[in-house]
């Protein structure tokens, strides 16, 4: 799916929401989250009777909302982290499940190889620390899709620590500034994926579907460096290009493959951190900035409203547009964590550790893996800027959509335009196409192949820009034609015969003395109407450079 | 020592020679089975499959091609082993009905072997107990309450009338295996041995209880108890016999994590003749003052016969030895509350009728399906495991299970071979005299030698070794390095040698007195000299 991705209106700056009334409170709805969103967000919180409610206290003191995210991806892999069980998303309703995924006696845990590298791939990715020992340790509480009572998870000692995340924001009007912004990656650690509950509420039945039981998944786990929501979803995106960069995870939202926990608090800057809440599945890009803001509102509202916050778990109604308690979460829960008895401790080696004579099969090492790294999107963005000149918010915008890359950089070998004049048609005009019927990039029905041809026509000033944008939309429409095809049948090339243009110019000069006479007196924008009725007399098949260059020539003294 | 065994020869050379064919000695088997029913050893008899196993096995016989020496032979699998397509109830109202998908690794390399399974055998719920009598199909009987050996020695006491409710307990959990190997029904059977329950009811019942080094032999399909101590045990008639099974049961399982990765050869056990080059050591805090007199004079006279026959004994130490128990029952029962959250009336097994909330049908299901001592232990595991109490019980448990293993480290490092020791305290009680202390209790007291063997992961062996002056076996204990199983098997099987331990004397017990004796003859796989 080409998910609506972010944007970059004015970021990055220090929240200072007390001072904020309810009509710049819209404003920044606004200005976050996504623009599919973008509407719908301004609605649900303009309806919000909590804000509008609020009292604006102004010259009190500032608010600053610290974020941290837990991020659950799952692995992309064949088979589940601990059995040989199929991975796959849309499998009739437990028809991948294992005596061990279904948590029969008896049955052992057997770590799945292709997990392991993908947690250290990532980790390297992340600049982490990749632990050479970890330990995988049982979580347990009782819930009707986690079979065994437990989760394998890594708590005491994770696959990879100490990491970090670059992103960037966008910050100012044109020209803009990208800013990068580092967010501290706790650790990343190995754990089973739980099955689903599918509640049938007219039978007042839970169905149980453990497809999912099991699958390996990536929890990353980003320290509290954030302060909206918009760094939060900015951030997982960049996570996400990574991942998908990677192949580690598929890191679809959509499909559940990428899961997101939102730690939020609110405190004034130079005090203590607040009471923090935990909102959980964020599990979808179109909410996740909304949630987080939400959450930062309702908290900064119930403390000067002079109520405290509780350390509890929320969850995001996208429909109401704000948090709200978890019913089935209430209460202190101990997770009773008790290593793992049956796996042993996972060993990593790097080339100076490899034991001599030791089985590939048996062992991973890291050093090998770091050189498997693919180009990582901060790097491809980098060779962007530096191998076609274009503007690093362009080059942004180039990753931010599946296939959109691909496709630039297919129509950019065949074609002899400008880098510069193809980052503006895909980006603006062909994702605009795009955008506006939803469709995929790998769905379109112009051909990189077919904008790049449409580029060097343009590029020889065989058509006018104004013609190149009606070819386009004829190749849009109508599949399997050319552009020179489009463009001979609709007669759209450019008048080359200078003599009929110059004749065209004279007899609108003639045709219309009042505009010249304006021109003459020096009114600058007068040349540009003979300009359009000279276009307009040849049917927009003469370049209007062209039509300048010979009308000033008539009209100098 | 007294007693001496009758002739027999290994059945396994009869099966290759003719004279008894597979089918023959299976039948003979069940119908044995059938007349110990009261010792209530076997949960489910797997008549069927045992005739229809039998019946291939005769026709390898008989194509000469017989898969080797367990090829037709009778065997039982204690009931916390999963077998696919047959019952595996843990001996708990929780399981009951439970029918397996799979067969665990160790069963599926017997069954490869050509073996012919008889049954599943009792054992206390969840394999937690030490005297086979706190499962859901009740107690299990101890062979030699009924043997002639026993009796005798009962007729000589004024209360000797009341036969029926003396009758002795097997000790546990693995007691129906003990008793099913005790009584002919079968020539093998696994067992499984988390602080003693396999050698501990081997030591009560006559027979050999092999415990084999953690990670040796795969726990894959055996339903835990303790995941980190858990180790499939073998009890048989001989220790040539606990030999051979070991040699088809251990290595690599790729399905147990836990086990070794190097490759175990298949091995035959020699025969020790000299054991002047070997030293033996004797933990002097094994000395306990419950010991009874009699266990401790076989001891020393175990210990005696090793330094005249020129080996060196010696006394060593095992400082941490008293706080094996406590530190046991932490970590224990901390695995047994995660092993059971499992069994939630889900998936599998027992469900209650209660429906109004998922936890209300959790609790019912739990409730219902366990017995008190498996929901206590499954209370105190849980307290142990909450967030405030995790660093005093959990971790220091740990820690000092580390010291324990490490006490063994140092004295098998200063030169000793084995160690031994008393399996138990004393000899079988009887079920009355038994059941006055609770489970817990009676835990404590009965893995007292056995349970530090666990927390090391090392290999020990119950031989026995003579009858008591009630006529009741007692038998004694080897403990060996991690991983030298072969080693420590040597010397139990020189000792067993030594001591011709009494075969039990059954025909009393039986209408006709013929079919015991005959597999009396065939009492062990092995040939025997």
């Amino acid at each position: 799916m080409a998910a609506p991705m972010l944007r970059w209106w004015c970021l990055g700056r220090r929240w200072l929401l007390a001072c904020i009334d309810g009509g710049s409170r819209h404003g920044r709805g606004a200005a976050i989250g996504f623009t599919s969103s973008r509407k719908r967000g301004q609605t649900s919180v303009a309806q919000q009777p909590l804000i509008t409610s609020q009292k604006s206290r102004k010259g009190e003191h500032e608010w600053a909302a610290v974020v941290g995210l837990e991020i659950h991806a799952q692995i992309s892999s064949n088979s589940k982290l601990f059995s040989g069980s199929r991975v796959h998303f849309a499998a009739p309703p437990n028809s991948l499940v294992s005596f061990f995924d279904a948590s029969l006696p008896g049955t052992l845990p057997v770590l799945n190889r292709r997990c392991v590298e993908a947690a250290v791939m990532t980790g390297l990715a992340l600049n982490c620390c990749i632990n050479k020992k970890s330990l995988f340790d049982r979580k347990h509480y009782f819930y009707a899709d986690l079979p065994a009572g437990y989760q394998i998870t890594q708590q005491r000692l994770p696959i990879a620590v100490n990491g970090s995340l670059a992103y960037s924001v966008c910050v100012g009007k044109k020209p803009s500034r990208v800013i990068t912004k580092t967010v501290r990656i706790k650790q990343i650690q190995l754990e089973q994926d739980s099955g689903k509950s599918l509640h049938d509420e007219l039978r007042s039945q839970t169905l149980i579907d453990l497809n999912r039981a099991g699958v390996g998944l990536l929890e990353v786990v980003l320290e509290p460096d954030m302060s909206c929501g918009e760094e939060a979803a900015t951030a997982v995106r960049e996570l996400q290009l990574i991942l998908q960069a990677l192949g580690t995870s598929r890191a679809n939202m959509a499909e559940g493959q990428l899961r997101v926990d939102a730690n939020v608090s609110v405190h004034h800057p130079g005090e203590p951190l607040g009471v923090r809440t935990e909102v959980k599945n964020l599990n979808s890009a179109k909410f996740l900035a909304k949630a987080i803001d939400s959450e930062i509102e309702r908290q900064i509202h119930e403390l000067e409203n002079g109520r405290e916050i509780l350390n509890e778990t929320r969850s995001f109604d996208y429909k109401l547009g704000c948090t709200m308690p978890m019913r089935d979460k209430e209460g202190k829960q101990d997770y009773r964590f008790m290593p793992e008895p049956n796996l042993p401790p996972l060993l990593l080696y790097d080339t100076e550790s490899l034991p001599p004579g030791a089985d590939p099969q048996q062992v991973i090492n890291i050093d090998w893996i770091r050189e498997q790294l693919p180009e990582l999107p901060s790097e491809t963005r980098e060779r962007l800027i530096q191998q076609y000149g274009i503007l690093p918010e362009h080059s942004f915008a180039l990753l931010n959509e599946v296939g959109l890359l691909e496709f630039f950089q297919n129509v950019i070998k065949e074609t002899r335009a400008e880098p510069k004049k193809v980052t503006s048609w895909v980006l603006n005009i062909f994702l605009g196409f795009l955008k506006q019927q939803n469709l995929a990039v790998n769905e379109s029905p112009v051909t990189p192949s077919a904008l790049a041809e449409l580029l060097n026509l343009l590029d020889r000033k065989a058509i006018s820009s104004t013609a190149a944008k009606q070819v386009f939309e004829e190749l849009w429409r109508s599949e399997g034609k050319t552009p020179s095809q489009i463009v001979s049948e609709k007669q759209l090339e450019l008048m080359q015969d200078q003599e009929a243009l110059e004749q065209a110019c004279h007899t609108v000069m003639e045709g219309h003395p009042q505009v010249v006479m304006d021109v003459k007196r020096g009114n600058p924008r007068a040349i540009n109407k003979l300009i359009g009725l000279v276009r307009k007399a040849t049917l927009s098949r003469a370049d209007p450079t062209a039509i300048k260059e010979i009308l000033e020539r008539k009209l100098s003294p | 020592m007294k007693g001496g065994r009758g002739r027999h020869c290994g059945v396994s050379a009869a099966l290759k020679q003719g004279q008894i064919t597979p089918t023959e000695l299976c039948q003979k088997c069940l119908s044995l089975i059938k007349k110990t029913k009261f010792l209530n050893a076997y949960i489910t008899v797997s008549e069927e499959v045992a005739l229809k196993q039998a019946e291939e096995s005769e026709k390898r016989y008989k194509k000469g091609r017989s898969l080797g020496d367990l090829d037709g032979i009778p065997i039982a699998v204690k009931d916390n082993f999963s077998t696919s397509g047959i019952e595996t109830t843990c001996a708990s109202n929780m399981l009951k009905g439970y029918v397996p998908p799979y067969n665990a690794t160790v069963v599926q390399k017997l069954l490869d072997q050509g073996a012919v399974l008889m049954g599943k055998t009792n054992l206390d719920e969840f394999a937690m107990g030490s005297g086979s009598t706190d499962g859901a199909f009740g107690p299990v009987k101890n062979p030699w309450s009924y043997s002639k050996q026993y009796r005798e020695k009962r007729k000589q006491k004024p209360h000797g009338e009341n036969e029926d409710s003396d009758w002795l307990i097997t000790g546990g959990s693995s007691g129906g295996s003990a008793a099913a190997v005790a009584a002919f029904t079968c020539f093998a059977a696994l067992g499984s041995d988390t602080g003693g329950s396999t050698r501990n009811p081997a030591a009560h019942c006559g027979v050999v209880g092999f415990k084999p080094s953690y990670g040796l032999v795969s726990r894959h399909g055996l339903i835990p108890l303790v995941n980190s101590m858990d180790v499939p045990g073998i009890l048989t008639r001989c220790v040539d016999d606990a030999a051979i099974v070991l040699g088809m049961l251990a290595g690599h399982d790729p399905k147990d994590s836990t086990t070794i990765q190097d490759p175990v050869k298949p091995f035959t056990l020699p025969t020790l003749t000299d054991v002047s080059e070997l030293c033996i050591g004797i933990p002097k805090e094994y000395l306990a003052p419950e010991l009874s007199c009699e266990v401790r004079s076989f001891w020393s006279k175990a210990a005696n016969l090793f330094e005249s026959e020129g080996a060196k004994v010696i006394e060593v130490s095992l400082p941490h030895t008293s706080y094996s128990i406590v530190c046991y029952h932490v970590l224990c029962t901390s695995e047994v509350a995660s092993n059971m959250a499992r069994f939630d009336g889900l998936e599998y097994g027992h469900r209650c009728d209660i429906n109004v909330s998922t936890e209300a049908m959790y609790a019912a299901t739990r409730r219902e399906g366990f017995n008190d001592v498996v929901r206590g232990r499954i209370l105190a595991g849980n307290f142990f495991l909450l967030k405030e109490n995790y660093e005093n019980y959990f971790i220091k448990a740990q820690k000092v299970r580390r010291l324990i293993a490490n006490d063994f480290v140092k004295v098998f490092n200063s030169g000793v071979d084995v160690l031994l020791t008393p399996t138990t305290l004393q000899e079988a009680a009887p079920y009355l005299e038994f059941i006055k202390e609770d489970n817990r209790t009676r835990s404590a007291q009965d893995d007292i030698f056995t349970q530090a063997v666990n927390m090391a992961g090392l290999p020990a062996v119950s031989v026995p070794v003579a009858l008591s002056n009630q006529g009741l076996p007692i038998g004694l204990q080897f403990i060996g390095r991690a991983f030298c199983d072969q080693q420590l098997l040597k010397i139990a099987k020189w000792f067993e040698k030594q001591v011709q331990f009494p075969v039990i004397q059954l025909q009393e017990l039986m209408n006709d007195g013929s079919s015991v004796s005959e597999i009396e003859k065939l009492a062990s796989v092995s040939l025997k000299h």
